[in-house]
């Protein structure tokens, strides 16, 4: 038992390199944030824009989301950082993350919106045609706010399910907790760091996940 | 302009330099997803069929075990198994530590969905299955698990995609795999030709299924928009 508190609870070490990583706590929140902003802002454009049918762009928004929705965040994050350089453009570990994870966010909620959009009765459109808007005033007053409501519940999970992946931008050196723990834990050759940013990452999504399932909760049918 | 970024990223003779390299990446990266995908999703049904079968304290338990692992972000408990344990003298092979926070992860994942899916049968089946003479266990194995499986196919298949996806993150406890193949390539032909090559190899691979995935899930969507 000491041993294990030794190794997984050194409060020494917690003192010393606690305020190090607890600030890294702030960089992970905002790339969260940056994330979620970046990634349902895009969607939901991406989204618009379908349903719009404009030509061209509908294509390659198509494309967009069939990649972003396939390919592993860590392979994006890897080749925004090493590989875009190549091409003249160099993103720092922070925006390479975000605009990783904000790319694969946006698929997703393209994705989503998309289904909610087409998941409505057409009744809902003559019905709004019929009270004299058009398909301008139709869209953006009556389906597109139903579509979101309808949407919201497997567009939390999703962000969720991205933001976690924040933890990814250690692979590109972003100096948030989990990259900030592992380096302390090499320097003080104890693991306590990683106990602590453990505890934090619970801190900060366990609230998220339980709000998630009050959420879907809330849902007709269950998933 | 063009040529150049076609000489960096897509150049024939790096990819044919590092190919065996990559090749036994996404060997390694399919021995992975085939472990730990099965283990997941026993692991997540027995949660799932604990939560349905167990009492009070045990549902409680699982629930707590389910949030858990869903908050858990799976890098930091792959880090934290295979650079925390050590120092309790439980060292882990790389591969065996991916797949066992793969495993827990999802764990976590499968259990939500399994738990739900169950959960959205009706009592009344059970009650019928128990008039009938069954067990309560196998009741719930032959009569409200089939049933419950119709309703969470879409919701697996996303997870099970997502279980193969997060495979790379073995990449960060440097297990060889498609995509930590074409890091250390990259450092070989001094261009992004094998990152782009190894995210070819992803899509191409996984495109089939994420294209399946989107399509059972527009379905359940368009039931559940339509049923409200």
């Amino acid at each position: 038992m000491d041993r294990l508190a030794e190794y997984y609870l050194n409060l020494e070490i917690l003192g010393t390199y606690g305020p190090a990583i607890a600030a890294g706590l702030w960089v992970t929140l905002a790339a969260a944030i940056a994330t979620v902003a970046l990634g349902i802002g895009l969607g939901l454009m991406m989204a618009v824009a379908l349903a719009a049918r404009v030509p061209v762009l509908r294509q390659a928004i198509v494309v967009w989301i069939e990649v972003f929705r396939t390919l592993p965040q860590l392979a994006v994050i890897i080749v925004l950082y090493f590989g875009l350089p190549y091409a003249g453009i160099t993103l720092s570990p922070f925006w390479a993350t975000v605009g990783a994870l904000g790319a694969v966010l946006s698929a997703f909620a393209a994705e989503i919106f998309r289904s909610a959009i087409q998941a409505l009765p057409r009744g809902q459109w003559d019905a709004a045609y019929a009270m004299g808007f058009r398909f301008r005033g139709a869209f953006f007053l009556v389906i597109l706010p139903e579509a979101v409501r309808l949407a919201i519940p497997l567009l939390t999970n999703r962000a969720i399910a991205i933001t976690k992946g924040t933890a990814l931008g250690t692979a590109v050196s972003l100096s948030e907790v989990l990259g900030r723990a592992q380096s302390a834990m090499a320097i003080a050759a104890n693991p306590s760091p990683l106990t602590l940013a453990a505890a934090l990452y619970l801190v900060l999504f366990l609230p998220l996940v339980i709000a998630s399932r009050w959420l879907e909760s809330r849902r007709v049918v269950p998933r | 302009m063009l040529q150049d970024l076609i000489d960096n990223f897509a150049d024939w003779d790096s990819l044919v330099k590092v190919w065996p390299l990559l090749a036994q990446g996404l060997w390694l990266t399919a021995k992975l997803a085939l472990v730990a995908l099965p283990l997941g999703m026993l692991a997540g049904l027995l949660v799932g069929l604990g939560c349905a079968l167990g009492g009070r304290a045990v549902r409680i338990g699982l629930l707590c075990w389910i949030d858990l692992f869903r908050a858990f972000p799976v890098l930091v408990l792959l880090v934290l198994i295979y650079y925390g344990l050590p120092f309790l003298g439980l060292t882990l092979p790389a591969f065996a530590a991916v797949v066992l926070a793969l495993v827990l992860n999802n764990s976590g994942y499968y259990g939500e969905i399994f738990r739900a899916g169950l959960a959205s049968i009706p009592h009344g089946q059970r009650e019928a299955a128990a008039a009938l003479g069954l067990s309560p266990l196998r009741a719930m194995l032959l009569v409200v698990l089939p049933q419950a499986l119709r309703a969470v196919i879409a919701p697996l298949a996303s997870n099970s995609l997502e279980l193969v996806k997060a495979t790379s993150i073995a990449a960060m406890v440097a297990l060889p795999e498609l995509l930590r193949s074409a890091r250390v390539a990259q450092e070989q032909t001094y261009n992004p030709t094998p990152l782009m090559a190894a995210a070819v190899l992803y899509f191409l691979l996984l495109w089939p299924f994420a294209h399946a995935v989107a399509r059972l899930e527009r379905r359940m969507l368009a039931t559940s928009g339509a049923g409200r």
